[in-house]
């Protein structure tokens, strides 16, 4: 039997948490749980107490409805919430509040849509559905799940907003569920509803099958990279047993992204019947036009339009503008960039989108850095093109000095610097290095939650040294002390 | 006259105008609790020191002329499923053993913190709240005052029982199917239970969160009034409350009702319910007559439809909102710990549950398992609705509604323990009002010829707690047996 890639089946259920939330979705709990001592941001409400009530978050029905807007979907007027019933550990009240489009219920907003390109080829991706419910707690094991001698709980998650995004399974290739993902991840940026570079923000099921065969579903998919590879192994896992002539039953699977393959939960005979009913200590959300008017008017421009905008204003290309916009820091960087200089016309705007998208983002990446985390401001990049083009310095050269541009250093001061003797004296470096971890334990601290925590200690080197520091054997003495006092792996 | 035998309005005076202490009072409600409690078993926990504490510095408060809150120290029994921080909360249940909130319930913070009430223990219950006869506790069976080889009705039996007797001045209990209005009537006291929303229920241990609601077991329709005013209002805690003015309860109790027009509904004198009880209620309603009201015949057609409409209801959300016992977190955890967490957890549950609960997980686990939730519990809401209507309906014609409030007298120990459907239909005349989230309250009309006191029932619109109590108040002070303290005899 011949398999054809277009026989392969894909719906996604996406869960994001709306970590731009000040407090969790039904009580007042701090939603900023990641990196506190365990079970220190939970209160009756969170933890399932006896006698304790949820109050929604209206903020969160505000976020909900941003995105909702923003992919297109119909919102319902009024719904309940409703009760998932099952027994988990990380369950506060053994049962999660959620919503539910069937038994009466209705989700947050039906379907939507997003569009994808793959290959010059254009595809609207349509949902199904998106509706809000509750993180639960987070279980904390040594190790592996299947060898650690015990499971702890800590509720500090329990009750942390999440929108769930049901796609239909209308998507035919890992690589278009990967461009799915983009996007969506794009449009929740722009919607200013969630970070989702935390740890933890982001947990994919995917619904996996091959025309005319049952599916699986893949569970604890924790990262939109993950999704790609797990959704690639499965097809092969499938299309393998097709091949040896094995029947495809409907299985729920778990994605064990350290072995990178999927593992058989439990079949479809065991399916939990979750026994969904409507939480009636909640109160049915109403939602008129005027507030989906008022949140529509707040929403600020989608990368859909943007990048139409930006090839109408720029002269961009498709490819440069949509790549451009997917990012909204790097978008409103560029924007900023390129408006500063009224001198500026379609060849510059070509220029600085290569310098942006392609130079500064690729060193940004072997530093595993966001726009954001460096001091790198868009003046520079005007600067440099106005050197390059005033043949005042060679694009080599000017390639040279992005890692001193990304520290914050003018184009002057950097030629300035370059000039001067650079330090490279390892012994020098290693003793300003223990200072600065001696004087930042803040800083060190927060290196064990956040990665990018380990920059502000190799910035203080170079504020030491004026800039003067060999940024490559200051990040490697850093790391090395870092590693050496167990604060990172 | 003995001070137990006061209203709690009237030592209010007494101890406004210092003719005794708060503190002489609290303990004259201990040395009535030492005569009886070994035939009542009215309370499962005690507070004594700290409430002997609270009376002397109430005292002392109101010798250095300070303001120390509207009930000025009334003894207030507390039903043990309501929310006292660092106080034993058990809803009469093992599986809560040993658990103490960190916080208040809403009515808590309103009656003790706010108002001065002086919590003195918390009374006994069936299990969760789910039963007529205070039987399924697992601290055991209470007494009922007038006769204590009989029940005193459920679940809120312990606070009835304590406010019978004399042992407590107010009381609070839960009202979900009649929790409240069965050992009231029972008992023979007072038992209100509010319009759903009018008073909060944060910190109220949920049994069928749909149904549930705090209300008051009292000596006089005076003193629910005085409490209602206090606990009731909107709480941003509670979702379900309603942003509703809160009526002066007590001042509208002296209005003259003759303009007043009373349904009685014809269903709620049918086959079950006993004769002797009948009487006494229609010559209750006769004097309701006597005092102008005018009387007319309305019908509630769907009730015979209620008992099983009630428990699909009652038990579908039980099945929910008790599945977070399993032990991990607070309460009890099995001993034994072989096996898996699902193992753990469904033994420490079946130790520590009694069997009417475990009775009404079970059944609610089934009527909301796919393939029978649409069968049971979607067809037991619709039928919820059209009870709903037949009291708009008779709202149209009338301004309250009247009935017995139980179907018999206090039943005896043990008379019903091995028939629950015996037991469930016991609830025909209250639950009624839950299902439709309506206001109700019930005073003593008499007794039976046991000398077992009989209750009568005033239904009323919703949020029409002001209108129920002032018809309550009028007939109360006509029929003038409110007074009566229960002698605690065989």
């Amino acid at each position: 039997m011949s398999i054809q890639n277009n026989d392969v089946i894909i719906g996604l259920e996406v869960h994001i948490q709306l970590t731009n939330l000040k407090t969790k979705l039904f009580c007042s709990c701090s939603n900023d749980y990641r990196g506190k001592d365990p079970n220190t941001y939970v209160c009756p409400v969170c933890i399932g107490l006896p006698g304790s009530l949820p109050v929604i978050n209206k903020k969160a029905i505000n976020f909900a409805t941003r995105l909702a807007i923003a992919l297109n979907c119909e919102i319902n007027k009024s719904m309940y919430f409703f009760r998932k019933n099952y027994f988990y550990p990380d369950m506060s009240k053994n049962f999660q509040i959620s919503q539910y489009n069937k038994a009466g219920g209705k989700a947050f907003a039906d379907g939507g849509k997003i569009t994808i390109k793959l290959n010059s080829h254009k595809k609207d991706v349509i949902l199904n559905r998106i509706h809000l419910e509750e993180d639960p707690a987070r279980l904390v094991h040594k190790g592996s799940i299947a060898t650690s001698p015990y499971t702890l709980v800590d509720y500090n998650r329990s009750g942390v907003t999440l929108i769930e995004i049901v796609t239909e399974p209308v998507m035919s290739s890992p690589e278009e569920a990967r461009e799915f993902l983009k996007q969506l991840k794009s449009i929740v940026q722009y919607s200013g509803i969630s970070r989702l570079d935390l740890e933890g923000s982001v947990r994919v099921d995917a619904n996996i099958s091959i025309k005319g065969h049952e599916r699986s579903e893949v569970k604890n998919i924790n990262s939109f990279k993950e999704v790609e590879r797990a959704l690639r192994h499965e097809i092969v896992r499938q299309k393998n047993l097709l091949k040896r002539g094995k029947d495809l039953i409907q299985e729920t699977r778990h994605w064990d992204d350290k072995r990178r393959i999927t593992i058989s939960l439990r079949t479809k005979e065991f399916e939990a019947d979750y026994r969904y009913f409507p939480e009636e200590d909640l109160v049915p959300i109403e939602i008129d036009n005027r507030f989906i008017q008022q949140v529509k008017d707040d929403l600020p421009e989608m990368p859909n339009e943007r990048s139409l905008r930006l090839r109408r204003e720029y002269d961009l290309s498709e490819f440069d503008s949509d790549n451009l916009v997917l990012d909204k820091d790097i978008a409103d960087f560029y924007e900023e960039g390129v408006n500063s200089d009224a001198s500026f016309g379609p060849n510059e705007y070509k220029q600085y989108c290569n310098w942006l998208m392609n130079d500064i983002l690729r060193v940004l990446n072997e530093q595993n850095k966001t726009i954001k985390d460096t001091k790198l401001h868009p003046h520079q990049i005007v600067d440099i093109i106005r050197y390059i083009n005033e043949g005042k310095i060679t694009t080599k050269i000017a390639k040279t000095m992005i890692e001193d541009m990304l520290e914050g250093f003018s184009i002057s001061e950097i030629l300035e610097i370059k000039g001067k003797k650079r330090i490279s004296d390892e012994n020098f470096l290693i003793k300003l290095g223990n200072e600065v971890i001696e004087e930042n334990p803040n800083i060190v601290k927060d290196c064990r939650v956040n990665p990018k925590a380990k920059e502000a200690l190799i910035g203080k080197i170079m504020q030491k040294t004026k800039g003067q520091a060999d940024p490559h054997i200051a990040r490697n003495i850093i790391l090395k002390i870092l590693e050496k006092k167990g604060i990172i792996d | 006259m003995k001070l137990l035998e006061y209203m709690g309005y009237e030592l209010i005076e007494k101890i406004k105008n210092k003719d005794i202490s708060v503190q002489e009072l609290l303990e004259s409600c201990f040395v009535r609790i030492e005569e009886t409690e070994g035939s009542l078993h009215s309370f499962v926990n005690f507070s004594k020191e700290k409430a002997l504490d609270k009376a002397k510095l109430l005292d002392k408060d109101l010798k250095n002329g300070k303001k120390i809150g509207g009930l000025y120290g009334l003894p207030l029994a507390n039903k043990d499923l309501i929310c006292v921080k660092d106080f034993p909360t058990t809803c009469c249940s093992k599986i809560l053993k040993g658990y103490r909130p960190p916080y208040n319930a809403f009515v808590i913070e309103r009656l003790i913190e706010d108002q001065g009430a002086i919590h003195i223990g918390n009374t006994n219950m069936d299990e969760f709240a789910m039963g007529t006869s205070t039987e399924n506790s697992c601290y055991g069976p209470t007494y009922n005052p007038w006769d204590i080889t009989r029940v005193p009705g459920g679940s809120s039996g312990g606070s009835a029982a304590s406010i019978a007797s004399g042992q407590a001045i107010l009381a609070l209990g839960s009202d979900t199917g009649g929790s409240i209005r069965c050992p009231a009537s029972f008992c023979g006291k007072v038992g209100l239970k509010p319009t759903y929303g009018r008073v909060s229920r944060y910190g109220l241990v949920a049994f069928a969160n749909s149904l549930d609601q705090i209300g008051t077991i009292t000596k006089c329709v005076y003193d629910s009034a005085l409490m209602l005013e206090i606990i009731s209002g909107k709480d941003p805690l509670d979702s379900t409350s309603v942003d509703k003015k809160v009526e002066k309860y007590t001042k509208g109790l002296d209005k003259p009702i003759n303009k007043k027009v009373i349904g009685v509904p014809k269903e709620f004198f049918g086959e079950g319910v006993n004769k002797e009880v009948e009487n006494v209620v229609k010559k209750a309603i006769t004097k309701l007559e006597g005092l102008g009201a005018k009387i007319i015949s309305v019908s509630i057609p769907h009730l015979e439809y209620t008992v099983a409409t009630y428990y699909l209801i009652c038990m579908s959300e039980a099945s929910s909102n008790l599945a977070r016992y399993d032990g991990l977190r607070y309460g009890i955890m099995s001993k034994n710990l072989s096996g898996d967490v699902y193992d753990v957890f469904s033994r420490t549950r079946d130790e520590n549950f009694g069997p009417e609960v475990r009775r009404r997980i079970f059944l609610g686990t089934y009527t909301l398992s796919a393939g029978y939730y649409d069968m049971f519990y979607i067809k037991a809401l619709k039928v919820r609705t059209l009870i709903k209507n037949d009291f708009i309906e008779a709202f149209k014609n009338c301004d309250a509604i009247v009935s017995p409030t139980m179907p018999s007298t206090a039943f005896k120990i043990g008379e019903f323990i091995n028939d629950p459907l015996q037991m469930y239909l016991a609830d025909i005349l209250t639950c009624p009002v839950n299902l439709a989230g309506i206001p109700a309250i019930t005073i003593p009309c008499g007794f039976n010829s046991n000398n077992m006191p009989v209750g009568f029932q005033i239904i009323g619109d919703y949020f029409d707690e002001e209108g129920i109590l002032n018809i309550a108040y009028q007939l109360e002070q006509e029929l003038n047996i409110y007074r009566k303290i229960a002698p605690v005899t065989k």
